[in-house]
């Protein structure tokens, strides 16, 4: 422990200099992209106004999100906090959800084979069917309604981190175990206190990937099964041609996955302290 | 303590590995018995059938007048790349024990307490396995075995991943810490002088079948220590069982 808070000092400011180094290295590509599409419209529209200009988008985008409605009947003003918190609420559910049933699912899968002989074929099965071709199912079941959009985010998610969190488990270092039970550890406590926090990191590889399928499915939902929502409002926008709207709000979709993923990110890095350690000294 | 009597383990079925074949052995209460041999002759097999991570195929083996058939903290074991829970602290794996057996705390705090101060890792405590040497993480190792109070120490070629330097202070320590607490231990182990610097008894192994050929009582007297390695009569003891080991090698 000493060794680490020696370098502690010295190593915060080079870490952060990197980090900013970093964040404008991510920026090029970005600004570039955005520079070009500006450049290359007329009169603020791409393609004969098939497209805006970013300009366009950017004017659109405020009235969007700060826009105080005067008549009442414009969707497009003010609304967009309201329909990012409709999205990130269902993912917050959905996600959830899958995450409650999937890892502990993986684990016994993982642990038992009996359990992986019974019920692993028919999650291998079940996979391959996209969750688009759920939609029908859950409109019957759940209507034009909210939990249409969870039921959907749940089944896209709950694969990969099943997957992963059985891949974790069946992964963990057999004289873990052998130590724990030769502890006196039952079986309970061995899955808990051992094998759950060795799957961790495998567990968080699906939490990661299964978060990406997470804002798919809640788009797709809102798209045709819900009618609120950015993927809602992505179509309605398109339907009235609003082509501003429509990309304004493909990038808030972007920022959400991004900023979703930041925070998934942090929270393995805090909990996986003890690895990132493990690197250091490698 | 322990005892063998005619038990084999074949692993993979019927026409798999016969790892142990027909062994009779016994380890006596408070003994500090060797098992030397090859790689591959059987001595891991034969302390996890003890451990009770495996299940013999043959014979009859107990345990404290018991048939074994789970792992319990009455044996404790230490492997040999010591197998900490590298995200727990040095003090929590050695506890880790204890808090599943749901004692209490002030039963087992101060003997853990004790026992760190024992294999010399009190400052260490809040430390994680990846911040400690080879050695120290070993010493972790014995801690959370000890601290269980076994009947017995199960040690798979514990200080086998160290060098050369680190291997003797370990050896050293432990010869301390028996000799303080007398606990019977099963210690395996490839290097003969290891062996006899330690044990009351070496038992040597052979590979195919894998069997106890020549048990040889060390006589040494105790206590012990490090400077042992070198005396006339600790290398009578090493001409004797290597003579032993080469004629257990070439059956001519
Ligand atoms: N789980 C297993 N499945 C099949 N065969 C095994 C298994 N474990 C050990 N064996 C075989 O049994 C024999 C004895 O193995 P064991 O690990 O007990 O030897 P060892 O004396 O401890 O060797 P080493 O000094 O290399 O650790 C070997 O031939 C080995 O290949
Ligand atoms: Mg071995």
């Amino acid at each position: 422990m000493p060794k680490a808070e020696s370098k502690a000092g010295p190593l915060v400011s080079v870490h952060l200099m990197e980090r900013m180094r970093k964040a404008a290295l991510a920026l090029v590509l970005p600004v570039a992209l955005v520079w070009l599409w500006q450049l290359s419209g007329t009169n603020g529209a791409i393609a004969g106004g098939a497209l805006p200009t970013p300009d366009r988008v950017w004017a659109a985008w405020k009235t969007w999100a700060f826009g105080t409605s005067t008549f009442g009947l414009n969707p497009y003003i003010g609304t967009w906090t309201q329909s990012l918190w409709f999205s990130a609420g269902r993912v917050v559910y959905g996600f959830a959800i899958a995450i409650a049933v999937g890892v502990p699912i993986g684990m016994i899968i993982g642990w038992s084979k009996l359990a992986s002989a019974m019920v692993d074929p028919t999650i291998q099965w079940l996979r391959p069917v996209p969750i688009t071709a759920w939609l029908p199912i859950s409109i019957a079941i759940f209507g034009i309604r909210d939990f249409g959009a969870v039921f959907l985010i749940t089944i896209g998610a709950f694969y990969p981190i099943v997957i992963n969190t059985t891949q974790g488990t069946r992964d963990v270092d057999k004289n873990w175990i052998r130590a724990a039970l030769m502890m006196g550890a039952g079986q309970r406590d061995v899955l808990i206190r051992v094998v759950l926090p060795a799957a961790l990191p495998s567990i968080f590889t699906g939490l990661r990937i299964g978060l990406g399928i997470a804002w798919t499915a809640v788009i797709v939902s809102e798209m045709v099964a819900v009618k609120s929502g950015l993927g809602y409002v992505l179509w309605d926008a398109y339907y009235v041609g609003r082509m501003d709207i429509v990309i304004a709000d493909m990038v808030s979709i972007g920022l959400m996955g991004f900023m979703s993923d930041f925070l998934i990110v942090s929270i393995e890095v805090w909990a996986l302290r003890w690895r990132r350690l493990q690197s250091f000294d490698a | 303590m322990i005892s063998f009597s005619k038990v084999s383990k074949v692993y993979g079925g019927a026409g798999g590995v016969r790892a142990l074949d027909q062994v009779d052995f016994t380890v006596a209460d408070g003994e500090f018995v060797a098992l030397l041999g090859p790689s591959g002759c059987g001595k891991s097999t034969l302390l996890n059938l003890v451990a009770g991570f495996e299940k013999l195929t043959e014979g009859e083996m107990l345990f404290d007048g018991q048939t074994v058939s789970r792992p319990g903290p009455d044996r404790g074991v230490v492997f040999q790349e010591a197998s900490l829970l590298p995200w727990l602290t040095v003090w929590d794996n050695v506890v880790f024990g204890p808090k599943v057996q749901g004692l209490l705390r002030n039963e087992y705090e101060p003997r853990a307490h004790e026992i760190l101060k024992i294999v010399g890792l009190e400052a260490f405590q809040k430390a994680l396995p990846v911040q400690l040497s080879g050695g120290m993480r070993q010493r972790v190792g014995i801690a959370r075995a000890l601290v269980m109070q076994p009947k017995a120490l199960l040690m798979d070629e514990p200080f086998g991943a160290l060098d050369a330097q680190t291997r003797l202070s370990m050896q050293q320590l432990l010869l301390e810490v028996w000799q303080r607490l007398k606990t019977t231990v099963l210690f395996v182990t490839h290097d003969i002088d290891e062996a006899i610097l330690l044990a009351d008894r070496v038992c040597v192994m052979t590979a195919r079948p894998g069997r106890i050929t020549k048990e040889i009582p060390i006589d040494l007297r105790r206590p012990r220590s490090i400077d042992d390695l070198t005396n006339s009569e600790f290398t009578h003891f090493k001409a004797r069982i290597m003579t032993e080991m080469r004629g257990a090698h070439d059956p001519h």
